[in-house]
C-alpha cells in the first residue's frame, strides 16, 4: 500500500512536469514516458493561486483529509503553465508550523493572557469607541497588506472610510507599489500594465531594470529563459546595481551607480532621437510632452508635504533637456559605459525587435520612484513599443495581492475603490454603494504609511490596527517607529498567523485564518483576480481577516452595512465591489467565473478578458476608429515626461563609506514570519548575511562567515559576511537580506521616500563597516 | 519524504551531458523529451536531509541552465 501510494505521487509528479512542459514548448514529447494508472493513495487537487509572490502562479492543492499535504504547478493557469518555484511547493508547509497563533490574546499588565476571540473582539470595539470620543476619528488607524485578499481590503475601506469617516487607511503596499501606480497616473492617468505575461514569449529582447527576478520572480524568469532556448535569438539584459543570479544567466550584465538609473534612462531616449529611432507616426498621434518640479526633497522630516506642478513642453524642449544626457554625460553620472548605454538604445531603438522591460523594487524604492517609472515609459513611448505582444514595459508586483488588493480596492489614504476622496463623484458612488451618508466620507486624505508611523510615535494615532504584515520588521529608520507602537497610551492590533516582532507590540492579538483557511481573491500584476476556496480548516479559533472587520463593525453599529452571512459573505462582498468598476475600462469577472477558472484579467469585457490595455485590437475601451487610446488622459495621449537625475537622500561620505542595499532572497517572503517554519527554506537559507565585494573584504581583513558590524547614522546590526556569495555588490556596497527577524536590517535603513509616492528608499543609504 | 519534478534545461549543447549527470545521481530519475532539450526530473528522497544534500548538488551541476519546479509532496507517510 506504502509503496503503491509513493509510486503514485512519482507518477503525479512526473506528469506534472510533462504537463507544464506541454504548455512551455509546444509539441514536446516524451515517448519513454508510461503513466501510471490506477494506483491507491489518492489525493483531491483543488486550485489556488500561490500564497506568496505577485507573480500569482496557480497551484494545485493535494488535500488528504484535512490537511493539505502536496502541491503541483497548475497547468490551466497561463501564468506558470504549471511550473512552481521552491517557496511555491512549500507553501502548505507554512500553514502547519508549530507555533501557530490559535487563539486571541490580550495584553493585562505585562502579559499576554488567552481569551475568547469574542472577548477580544468586544475590546478592539470599545477601544475604536474611546479613542474617537477622546482624541477624534483621526487618531484611529488601520494599516493593512498586499497579502490582504481582496475582500480584507474592501470592508477595511467600508469600515474606516465609509462608516468611521477616517481616511487613515494604508497598506504595505506603499512600501512596495505606491512609485509604480504613481508612474502609471503620470504617464498614462490609470493603473496598471497594458501588458501581460503573455509578452514573455513574443518579446525579443528582455531588459530588467534593476530587478533579480532569477530569485524574486523565479517562475517568470523561466519562462524568459525558455523562451530565449525555444526561438535562440533572445537576448536578456540585465541592468543592476550589483551582480545576481540573474546577472549569472543573462546575455549581458550591466551595473550602474545607485540612483543613476535616471541618467541612463533620459540617454538611452537621447540616442534614440539622435539616431531617428523615433517611432514619429505614434509620438505625434499618442503623446504629448511635460516637465514638472526639480529639486522636490527626500521627506525625511516630520509634515513633509509636495505637490508636483507638471507644465507641457515641445518636443525640441524636451531634446533640449536631453543634452544633458549624452552618452557620454551619463557615463559619467552612472558609471555606466557610453558603449553600453548606446547599445541599450539600440536594442530598444531597432524597429525589428520586440522589447519588454521588466522593473519591481530597484525603480520602485526609490527616492525619485515615479520618475524612474516615467523615465522607462518614455523609451517605449518614444518608440512606440507600447502595448502590443512583445512590447511591455512591465511593473512587476513582489505580492500576491498588491494591485488586486490595495491598488484596486485602493485601500490608501487617498484612495476609494474607484477613484480618490478628494473627488466628490467618487466619493457620491461610494457612499451609494456603501450605503452611508456622503458627509462620512473626508475629502481630505490624512497619513502615507511612513507618516502614519510618524503620527503613532507624535500621539496624533493612539489605535492602530495591523493586519497579515510585519512592520516592526519592515519600516525603515525602524527603531523611531518601535518605540512610538510601544509608548504607554497607543493601543495597537494585531491580526496574524504567527508571532513575529509586531505581534510583540500588540495590546491584542488576534488569530488569523491563513491563505487557503479561508475563502478569498488575490490579484496578480497582470490584472488577473485568482479566487480560491476554504480547503482546509484553519486551526483554534482562527478567523478570516475579513470576518474579523465585520465582527468589529457590527460591534460599533454598522450591522447595515456588514449585513452578510458566513456561508456567502466573500460573494456578497465582490458582487458589491464588481459595482465600483462597472465599466469597460475595469469590469471584472463576476463570482461565478472566477470560481470555475485559474484566474481571470480584468478589463473582462462582454465574456473576454483584456490581455493588451490601450490597442484598439485587443482593449474594447479604446475609442472606435482608434488604433491606440490611452484613455485614463483627457485626450486620450501618454505623457512624455522630462526628469532629471538627482541623487539619494543619503551618499556614501567620509564617515559612512559603503551604500547599503537591502532586499530579498528565493527561499523567504518577505520577513520570513512563514517560510522561516517551513524546515526546508528555513535549512536552505537559516540566517541573512551582509554581501560584500571581495576587495572590500579583503581591505577590511574578513573572510566569508567572519561577523562585521553595519553602521549607519541611525542603528547598527552585526552578521556574517558573505563574500563571493550567491549575489556579489560592487566595491563601495553591501548587501543585506531582510528576511531574518534576528537582524533587523531596517534599524539602519532611512526612511526617505519619493515625493509624489510616499514610497520609502530600501536601497540606498550610508553605513559603515567594522570587522567585529 | 519529499517527491519533487522539475523542468531542466541544458546548457546549450549539453543534453547528453545533463542526461548523464542526472541519471547518475541517488534518489533522480529522468524523463528526456524525445524532439527537444529537456529533461523532466523526478527526485525522491528519503529525508530533508538527503533533500538538502541533493538539492546543493544539483545547483552545482554544470551542464544543468536552469531547473525549474512543477510539483512538490512532502508528508510524512
Ligand atoms: S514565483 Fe511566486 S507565485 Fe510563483 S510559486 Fe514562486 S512564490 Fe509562488
Amino acid at each position: 500500500m506504502k509503496l503503491d501510494r509513493r509510486s503514485f505521487i512519482k507518477s503525479a509528479a512526473a506528469g506534472s512536469a510533462i504537463a507544464a512542459a506541454g504548455s512551455i514548448f509546444p509539441g514536446i514529447s516524451f515517448a519513454d514516458w508510461k503513466k501510471q494508472e490506477g494506483a491507491s493513495g489518492q489525493l483531491i487537487w483543488k486550485k489556488a493561486p500561490c500564497r506568496f509572490c505577485g507573480t500569482g502562479c496557480g497551484v494545485l492543492v493535494g488535500v488528504s483529509g484535512d490537511r493539505a499535504v502536496a502541491v503541483k504547478g497548475d497547468p490551466n493557469c497561463s501564468v506558470n503553465k504549471g511550473l512552481c518555484c521552491v517557496k511555491g511547493f512549500h507553501v502548505v508547509q507554512a500553514l502547519y508550523g508549530k507555533d501557530r497563533i490559535r487563539t486571541a490574546k490580550v495584553r493585562k499588565g505585562n502579559k499576554m493572557v488567552e481569551v475568547p476571540i469574542s472577548e477580544a473582539l468586544d475590546l478592539i470595539a470599545s477601544k475604536i469607541q474611546e479613542t474617537i470620543s477622546q482624541t477624534g476619528k483621526d487618531s484611529v488607524a488601520m494599516y493593512g497588506s498586499g497579502q490582504w485578499t481582496i475582500p480584507d481590503g474592501y470592508v477595511a475601506s467600508k469600515l474606516f472610510k465609509g462608516c468611521l469617516g477616517t481616511n487613515n487607511l494604508e497598506a504595505n503596499a506603499r512600501l512596495c507599489m505606491a512609485s509604480a501606480v504613481t508612474g502609471f497616473m503620470t504617464s498614462f492617468g490609470i493603473d496598471e500594465p497594458m501588458g501581460c505575461y503573455e509578452d514573455i514569449e513574443h518579446a525579443d529582447v528582455f531588459v530588467t531594470w534593476g530587478n533579480n527576478m532569477a530569485e524574486m520572480h523565479p517562475v517568470l524568469f523561466s519562462r524568459m529563459l525558455a523562451s530565449r532556448k525555444r526561438k535562440g535569438n533572445v537576448t536578456i539584459i540585465d541592468l543592476a546595481t550589483r551582480s545576481t543570479r540573474s546577472s549569472q544567466a543573462s546575455d549581458k550584465s550591466i551595473l550602474f551607480k545607485p540612483s543613476t538609473d535616471l541618467a541612463v534612462a533620459n540617454a538611452i531616449c537621447y540616442e534614440i532621437i539622435r539616431n531617428d529611432w523615433v517611432n514619429w507616426d505614434f509620438v505625434n498621434k499618442h503623446t504629448t510632452f511635460h516637465k514638472g518640479k526639480t529639486n522636490i526633497g527626500y521627506g525625511t522630516e516630520d509634515h513633509f508635504k509636495f505637490k508636483d506642478a507638471p507644465q507641457g513642453i515641445t518636443f525640441e524642449e524636451y531634446k533640449k533637456f536631453l543634452e544633458d544626457y549624452t552618452p557620454e554625460k551619463a557615463e559619467r553620472i552612472s558609471g555606466v559605459s557610453a558603449m553600453d548605454i548606446k547599445y541599450l538604445a539600440s536594442l530598444y531603438g531597432d524597429p525589428t525587435k520586440k522589447v519588454t522591460s521588466f522593473w519591481c523594487m530597484g525603480m520602485n524604492q526609490h527616492v525619485r520612484g515615479t520618475w524612474i517609472n516615467n523615465l522607462v515609459y518614455n523609451i517605449h513611448l518614444l518608440t512606440g513599443k507600447i502595448s502590443t505582444p512583445g512590447n511591455s514595459p512591465f511593473s512587476l508586483t513582489g505580492q500576491p495581492s498588491a494591485c488586486g488588493t490595495v491598488r484596486e480596492v485602493g485601500t490608501l489614504t487617498h484612495k476609494l475603490p474607484h477613484g480618490v476622496v478628494m473627488k466628490e463623484e467618487h466619493r457620491k458612488m461610494a457612499a451609494e454603494i456603501w450605503d452611508v451618508p456622503l458627509a462620512n466620507i473626508d475629502p481630505k486624505p490624512t497619513y502615507h504609511t511612513v507618516e502614519m508611523f510618524r503620527a503613532l510615535d507624535r500621539g496624533d494615532i493612539r489605535f492602530m490596527w495591523i493586519q497579515v504584515t510585519n512592520p516592526m520588521i519592515t519600516m525603515p529608520n525602524l527603531n523611531r517607529y518601535r518605540k512610538g507602537a510601544l509608548k504607554d497610551d497607543r493601543f495597537i492590533v494585531v491580526s496574524d498567523v504567527y508571532p513575529t516582532p509586531t505581534t510583540d507590540v500588540a495590546d491584542v492579538i488576534l488569530p488569523a485564518a491563513m491563505w487557503i483557511e479561508q475563502e478569498g481573491m488575490y490579484g496578480n500584476s497582470e490584472r488577473r483576480t485568482q479566487h480560491f476556496e476554504q480547503i482546509v480548516p484553519g486551526p483554534g479559533e482562527t478567523m478570516s481577516d475579513t470576518w474579523q472587520i465585520i465582527e468589529v463593525a457590527r460591534r460599533l453599529g454598522f450591522e447595515k452595512q456588514f449585513p452578510w452571512s458566513e456561508d456567502e459573505y466573500i460573494e456578497k462582498i465582490w458582487e458589491e465591489y464588481r459595482r465600483f468598476h462597472d465599466s469597460p475600462k475595469h469590469n471584472m469577472a463576476p463570482y461565478s467565473l472566477l470560481k470555475k477558472r485559474s484566474g481571470v484579467q480584468w478589463p473582462f469585457v462582454n465574456g473576454k478578458e483584456t490581455r493588451w490595455r490601450f490597442n484598439a485590437k485587443y482593449d474594447p475601451a479604446c475609442k472606435p476608429g482608434s488604433d491606440f487610446d490611452f484613455y485614463g488622459k483627457k485626450d486620450g495621449k501618454a505623457w512624455i515626461w522630462a526628469r532629471p537625475y538627482e541623487p539619494a537622500a543619503e551618499s556614501p561620505d567620509d564617515e559612512y563609506n559603503f551604500w547599503l542595499n537591502t532586499g530579498r532572497v528565493i527561499e523567504h517572503w518577505h520577513t520570513g514570519s512563514m517560510t522561516r517554519r517551513v524546515p526546508v527554506l528555513h535549512r536552505a537559507m537559516p540566517e541573512s548575511y551582509v554581501e560584500i565585494n571581495p576587495e572590500d573584504a579583503m581591505n577590511l581583513g574578513v573572510v566569508n562567515g567572519e561577523l562585521v558590524k553595519i553602521i549607519s547614522r541611525r542603528g547598527s546590526v552585526t552578521m556574517k559576511a558573505s563574500i563571493n556569495g550567491r549575489g556579489v555588490p560592487p566595491r563601495g556596497m553591501v548587501f543585506v537580506p531582510f528576511f531574518d527577524e534576528s537582524y533587523k536590517i531596517n534599524e539602519v535603513t532611512l526612511d526617505a521616500f519619493c515625493p509624489i509616492s510616499k514610497q520609502p528608499d530600501y536601497k540606498k543609504c550610508a553605513v559603515r563597516l567594522e570587522k567585529v | 519524504m519529499p517527491i519533487l519534478s522539475y523542468l531542466a534545461l541544458p546548457r546549450d549543447g549539453a543534453m547528453d551531458q545533463l542526461c548523464a549527470d542526472l541519471s547518475g545521481m541517488e534518489y533522480c530519475e529522468i524523463i528526456p523529451a524525445d524532439n527537444q532539450e529537456v529533461v523532466v526530473l523526478v527526485t525522491d528522497t528519503p529525508d530533508d536531509k538527503s533533500e538538502k544534500t541533493l538539492q546543493e548538488t544539483l545547483k552545482k551541476i554544470p551542464s544543468l541552465q536552469s531547473l525549474s519546479m512543477t510539483f512538490g509532496h512532502n508528508a510524512e507517510e
